[in-house]
């Protein structure tokens, strides 16, 4: 499609693409192997096991308790910063786009802020306000749910002014004509063509949040709040089980069943009102 | 301006977008500015003289710079020095590798993969939806002593019994290449899937060797790419602190910035030190923030207009 010449197909630039997705998926697909081995060595392969998911009495992920209530918080953390994240940042993302003056500026440069800020400074900051200032917000679980909150929002008001910008004013404007107040147009004509952008925030910030290792640690108060990247982080130095790895192959499946969800939900959305690749693009760039 | 992307024509709506914004931007003033400043009256604030906790200081005019210049004074041929010099060399290192590799990769993803295309833009995509630290968990069992990395290369008869966990620089950046080389990849892809193909086939139609016009045309006009790119990539490895412990079992020979700012903040109870080297980091980064935030509002008023 794209090609500059056709028939000359650079074939040191394939090898070089295809070695380098080789190198970026196989260890974590070894990862996940060791996962299901029946040994307790992590770093080679005996036989296939479902002993570190169930079968071991003590040790399985189903069975030990230090491994259920890291993923049991992950999950809730994700879920819940998913929930409260999207509806303030598409807020955010509406006002700010047609929102003028000097105060509009400076709230969309602090919006941007969060996405080029190192995680620790953030961490740091949070951890000090958490200690210093707002000392009677309960420490552990609510903190860090305020922190995953609050590196998610510019997520979602990036992906979401995206899609606004795509969509244009006309739709809304033909609704005010015949008649409709202006909470009406929002609801009937501009919230429904930011479907795909609104999932796409949910699906990012999910993701966000349950990957999320820094914030998560520095607002942690002890195990009663870790999270399955800290409990990697914690235990994978050490002499850990394979019930490690099937609890980090749990997330793994976790978090990709809720992206291939979002992402087919995505496309009949798209199918039905046609346009918007960049949107999808840019949501996926926006992770990083 | 020709009311571009739904701006509101009338004056009297305008209070109503402020309004909309007000939640996010409350939010972000509560929990990120504040947060901030607090990093700011902990670092120029006082110590309690018994218990040795922070007592931060709001109010500027009452900050002590003591403190701070002394850290500067570590920083800056002093002890912390080392740490410093070690997390640019890591750093430097990483952003070439990721050049290196993911240059190519992104070129030949937007440019030539025509019938692979989807399939590789999902593997490109992929790793962002894997939890960082199970690629880092990865790395630590292929890289044990009896792992997979040191039979392969017990195989091929170059060595293979070495603890590759244990403290070297080159284990830490590959595992820093391999942790941030996506969030490199995908935006120079973007940038480079973008560029105009009517500039090479000129390019080419007017006799010009295809190194001829990668060199005089593709590359030049994907340096803000590879720029953007760039600073989003070095932006959390500077902060980085457990990519190298976890790869190195915490060695001190492979410690960077954020190591030592962890260790201060929460392994000692020396919080204005952390505190204090917070801000010389964020300082140091500033340039590389400002640029990045700089470009990202042009190109949505680029978008808007």
């Amino acid at each position: 499609m794209r090609r500059n010449r056709p028939g000359r197909h650079p074939f040191g630039l394939a090898t070089i693409t295809w070695l380098y997705v080789l190198w970026s998926l196989v260890p974590v697909l070894v990862a996940m192997r060791i996962s299901f081995n029946s040994g307790k060595s992590r770093s080679a392969f005996q036989s296939m096991s479902w002993r570190w998911y169930f079968t071991d009495p003590a040790k399985s992920v189903w069975h030990d308790e230090s491994l259920v209530q890291p993923l049991r918080n992950s999950i809730k953390l994700a879920v819940l910063s998913m929930l409260i994240t999207t509806p303030i940042g598409v807020t955010m993302a509406i006002g700010l786009q047609r929102w003028r003056g000097r105060l509009s500026r400076a709230s969309n440069a602090l919006m941007l802020f969060p996405l080029v800020t190192p995680e620790i400074v953030m961490g740091v900051a949070l951890f000090l306000v958490f200690s210093q200032v707002y000392t009677g917000v309960p420490r552990g679980f609510t903190t860090q749910l305020l922190g995953h909150i609050t590196f998610s929002i510019s997520y979602v008001v990036v992906i979401v002014r995206g899609r606004l910008a795509a969509i244009g004013p006309q739709y809304e404007e033909a609704a005010r004509d015949l008649g409709a107040s202006r909470l009406q147009a929002m609801r009937l004509v501009l919230l429904p063509l930011l479907g795909p952008a609104i999932f796409a925030s949910l699906m990012v910030v999910f993701a966000g949040s349950i990957d999320d290792f820094v914030i998560s640690s520095f607002l942690s108060t002890g195990a009663s709040s870790e999270t399955v990247p800290m409990k990697i982080y914690a235990a994978g130095r050490g002499t850990a089980t394979p019930a490690l790895n099937a609890l980090a192959t749990i997330m793994l499946v976790f978090t990709l069943a809720a992206v291939s969800l979002a992402a087919i939900v995505m496309r009949q959305m798209r199918l039905r009102q046609g346009g918007g690749e960049d949107a999808q693009l840019g949501s996926l760039a926006a992770v990083g | 301006m020709a009311n571009a992307a739904g701006a509101a024509p009338g004056g009297h709506r305008n209070g109503f977008w402020g309004f909309l914004s007000l939640p996010g931007v409350a939010w972000l003033l509560a929990l990120f500015v504040v947060p901030f400043y607090a990093i700011a009256a902990v670092a120029f604030g006082r110590v309690d003289p018994i218990l040795r906790t922070a007592d931060p200081v709001w109010s500027p005019w009452a900050w002590k710079f003591a403190p701070m210049s002394k850290v500067l004074d570590r920083v800056f041929g002093g002890d912390l020095g080392g740490v410093v010099v070690r997390t640019l060399e890591y750093v430097g290192v990483s952003l070439a590798l990721c050049c290196l590799v993911g240059y190519p990769v992104a070129y030949y993803v937007a440019r030539h993969a025509s019938r692979w295309r989807g399939v590789l833009l999902a593997a490109l995509v992929l790793p962002f939806w894997i939890s960082y630290l199970m690629r880092m968990l990865a790395w630590v069992n292929l890289l044990q002593v009896d792992g997979y990395f040191n039979r392969v290369l017990g195989w091929l008869h170059l060595g293979g019994s070495r603890n590759w966990l244990d403290g070297d620089s080159p284990t830490v950046i590959i595992g820093l290449v391999y942790g941030y080389i996506p969030f490199f990849i995908l935006p120079l892809y973007a940038a480079l899937e973008r560029l105009d193909s009517r500039l090479i086939e000129a390019g080419r139609d007017l006799g010009a060797s295809p190194r001829r016009v990668f060199q005089r045309i593709t590359l030049p006009l994907s340096i803000p790419g590879l720029m953007a790119a760039s600073v989003i990539t070095v932006l959390p490895m500077f902060g980085d602190y457990y990519t190298n412990t976890f790869l190195s079992s915490g060695s001190p020979r492979t410690a960077m910035v954020g190591n030592q700012i962890e260790f201060y903040l929460r392994g000692s109870s020396q919080p204005q030190v952390g505190a204090s080297l917070v801000l010389v980091l964020s300082a140091m980064l500033l340039v590389l923030m400002t640029y990045y935030l700089v470009v990202t509002v042009r190109a949505q008023r680029a978008v808007a207009t």
